[in-house]
């Protein structure tokens, strides 16, 4: 793909967005007098702030470049992640679990964890969670700054400290509060960032009908886009329906998930553990300025979530539909190639102008060291030796026949589509501002759990406020420094990020038991709680050492010790690795309970434990301030969407 | 906190809003039958940007006249 270029209308809108997010930093600034201001908002944000910023921590860039690629490799069936994972986890937050969080006054999930059970249940929450934030945020900017390098010709280093450095400067100045203000405006600046572009590929392809149409032509026999081996079928219906491949059975839907995983796995333990647990989005909900506020964050969030399949899934969509009509002359982006690799391929291309095809199909191939589509590639040779043809033509021949996808290119290369100057710099500072917005997000719950969680509780306690402040904002600075030595370690050995999520993977999956357990079951123990945890993970690696995803050599995808049971997905080992992980942990926290002694007496679990604490009243809330109703509309919402894409 | 985040909001996108309706009206035709089917894109999106941000200052300034920052 050739470079973007930029006008200097676009530079503009990109240093005015760089601009106010900064200057949102000094306005706050004066604000902050204690460490609570700087670390937790002193709890003061209303609540459309604290939603949207909810929603905008999360929005980083998986959301919206990982959920395309998903969007163009598994259809609409992504938006379970949605509509069956984040909204119902979002309103069990909302309802059930955030009296619990606001109430008890807890100044982070670790240190609620600490109330209700002990120090060695918080300490090992805190210190998984406080490395991931930093390995999280490492790895996004690594890939923020490869495609400012790719596509714009950015030096990868600048890029990555200029990034970083904006955040800080924000960060550092108005902490916690300038975090979630900025994401907000990052919130509007993301949806109306890519609404246009979405809009002018849907139109280009013909319409929302035209691209289902497509896409079941292509569900039909999907190895003629590549996407799928030769000889795969499915119904028509695999891209466009949700429910139905599903239930159809894990050989019958792109995913390759059968229902129980996708039930049970990713809506019931992934999206629980991830929304009801995760600091990073509980935090913002913590910040808010009442109960009422602060149980209405997740809500209010909820409803922007529930409409993000438009803005994130169905570009995938229009991307695989567009690649399939030859007309449009767009496709799926292949693996980023160097320059060298294809000036290589076209000196190959002219050499075998004149051999054998099937010898310069494999020399074209190894050239390029992509699988290539072997009609076009064919046609190539032919063409150049009855003419010779330019290299720019050559290469861009080259480019269209490679046959493998590099699906995380889906947005960029809409984006370089659809947008003219002045579009272009608005698309990209929202891309650029789902970045940031990530990473100012998990600095800002890094910097809390740290002072708070991990210095005060052991390093230093009893110190004065200033002392507690001053190490917020150190702490904010190796945070974002130690994220950019985690890019740099990201952008050298892909293989140990693998390792590394997956890592967390096995830490995150057992997690919601622990939770649901700590609130609902006064008899839980901090022993059971804390063994617990750690059979769960011990579950998970040892779940995945024995099992494995079809195509996947044994080794660090799983496997290594023995090959038990093979899912025809990597998906579908994680759903079920996830659900194993969470069962495992909530019958030995159960059954260690039960063995040990309580340490903790009913007075002491009050507003911690949901049998021990007066529920919140909110009767004389107006109806649409009341979380049980506000969450029954959003689940309703859910269902019908649901039947909508059945 | 004393910021009202529309304020920034609303100026932010305005001042966004009113560039690219500006670009749009001097820009060649041509790059919008390169890039997108046609349409002059900044002309019509930066209307939207210059609505929705006037709809943010607006709703700021009423804020604050009746004495309720945020």
């Amino acid at each position: 793909m050739q470079a973007i270029t930029l006008g200097w209308l676009d530079y503009s809108i990109l240093a005015i967005y760089v601009a106010f997010v900064v200057g949102i930093g000094f306005a706050l600034k004066r604000y902050m007098k204690t460490s609570s201001d700087f670390l937790t908002s002193g709890r003061s944000i209303p609540t459309w702030v604290t939603g949207l910023a909810f929603i905008s921590a999360n929005l980083g860039a998986l959301e919206l470049v990982g959920m395309a690629a998903s969007g163009a490799k598994y259809g609409i069936a992504t938006s379970h992640f949605y509509w069956v994972g984040a909204i119902p986890a979002m309103v069990f937050l909302a309802v059930f679990m955030m009296p619990f969080y606001y109430g008890s006054k807890a100044r982070s999930v670790p240190e609620y964890l600490k109330m209700r059970f002990d120090e060695r249940v918080r300490t090992l929450n805190s210190v998984a969670f406080a490395v991931m934030t930093v390995f999280a945020s490492g790895i996004s900017m690594n890939a923020l700054a490869k495609l400012l390098n790719q596509l714009l010709g950015w030096n990868y280093h600048l890029a990555l400290w200029i990034c970083s450095g904006v955040v800080l400067v924000y960060v550092l100045k108005g902490g916690l509060t300038s975090a979630i203000y900025t994401e907000v405006l990052q919130f509007f600046m993301i949806v109306l960032g890519f609404a246009p572009v979405v809009y002018l590929g849907l139109r280009d392809a013909g319409g929302w009908t035209a691209v289902n149409n497509v896409l079941h032509g292509v569900a039909q026999n999907p190895a003629t886009l590549h996407l799928k081996e030769a000889g795969t079928t499915y119904a028509a219906n695999a891209w466009t329906s949700a429910w139905q491949p599903l239930l159809a059975g894990p050989a019958n839907n792109p995913m390759g998930v059968d229902l129980f995983a996708m039930v049970f796995g990713l809506g019931f333990v992934l999206s629980f553990g991830y929304w009801c647990t995760n600091f990073l989005v509980v935090q913002r909900a913590m910040a808010a300025k009442n109960m009422t506020a602060a149980r209405n964050t997740p809500l209010v969030a909820a409803v922007p979530k529930m409409l993000f399949p438009a803005l994130v899934i169905v570009p995938g969509m229009i991307a695989v539909a567009l690649t399939a009509m030859p007309a449009k002359s767009y496709r799926i982006p292949p693996p980023i190639l160097s320059a060298e690799v294809y000036a290589q391929a076209t000196a190959v291309v002219k050499a075998n102008a004149q051999a054998e095809p099937q010898t310069g199909v494999q020399a074209v191939h190894d050239a390029l060291g992509k699988k290539v589509d072997t009609a076009k590639v064919i046609a190539l040779l032919k063409d150049q030796a009855a003419q010779p043809l330019a290299d720019a033509q050559i290469k861009d021949r080259l480019y269209g026949a490679i046959a493998e996808y590099d699906y995380d290119g889906v947005i960029l290369s809409l984006v370089k589509k659809y947008c003219p100057t002045g579009l272009l710099g608005l698309a990209l500072t929202a891309l650029l501002a789902s970045f940031m917005s990530g990473m100012a997000g998990n600095v800002t719950a890094f910097n809390t759990v740290w002072t708070y969680d991990l210095y005060q509780a052991y390093l230093a306690p009893h110190k004065s406020d200033d002392h507690y402040m001053w190490m917020g904002k150190f702490i904010t600075v190796v945070g974002i420094l130690l994220s950019i030595a985690c890019a740099y370690f990201a952008s050298m050995y892909n293989n140990a990020m693998d390792i590394i999520q997956l890592v967390f993977g096995f830490v995150n999956a057992p997690l919601f038991a622990t939770f649901l357990l700590g609130m609902f079951w006064a008899r839980c123990t901090g022993t059971g709680a804390f063994l617990g945890l750690f059979g769960g993970i011990g579950t998970s690696a040892l779940f995945h050492s024995m099992t494995i995803a079809a195509g996947n050599a044994p080794g660090v995808k799983g496997g290594y010790l023995s090959v038990v049971r093979a899912f025809p997905s990597e998906m579908a080992q994680n759903f079920w690795l996830a659900s194993f992980a969470f069962i495992a942990c909530f019958t030995l926290t159960v059954v260690i309970s039960l063995a040990t002694r309580r340490t903790k007496t009913d007075d002491e679990l009050t507003g911690l434990v949901y049998s021990l604490t007066p529920k919140v009243v909110d009767a004389s809330q107006a109806w649409y301030q009341r979380p049980a109703v506000l969450g029954t509309i959003l689940l309703i919402g859910c269902v019908v969407l649901n039947y909508l894409f059945w | 906190m004393g910021l009202d985040i529309r304020l920034p909001i609303g100026l932010m996108f305005t001042l966004v809003g009113v560039l690219l309706v500006g670009y749009g009206l001097f820009s060649p035709q041509e790059i919008y039958d390169v890039h997108s089917l046609g349409i002059n894109v900044n002309l019509i999106w930066g209307g939207v940007l210059v609505m929705f941000g006037a709809l943010m200052l607006f709703s700021a300034l009423r804020g604050r006249a009746a004495g309720q920052p945020k």
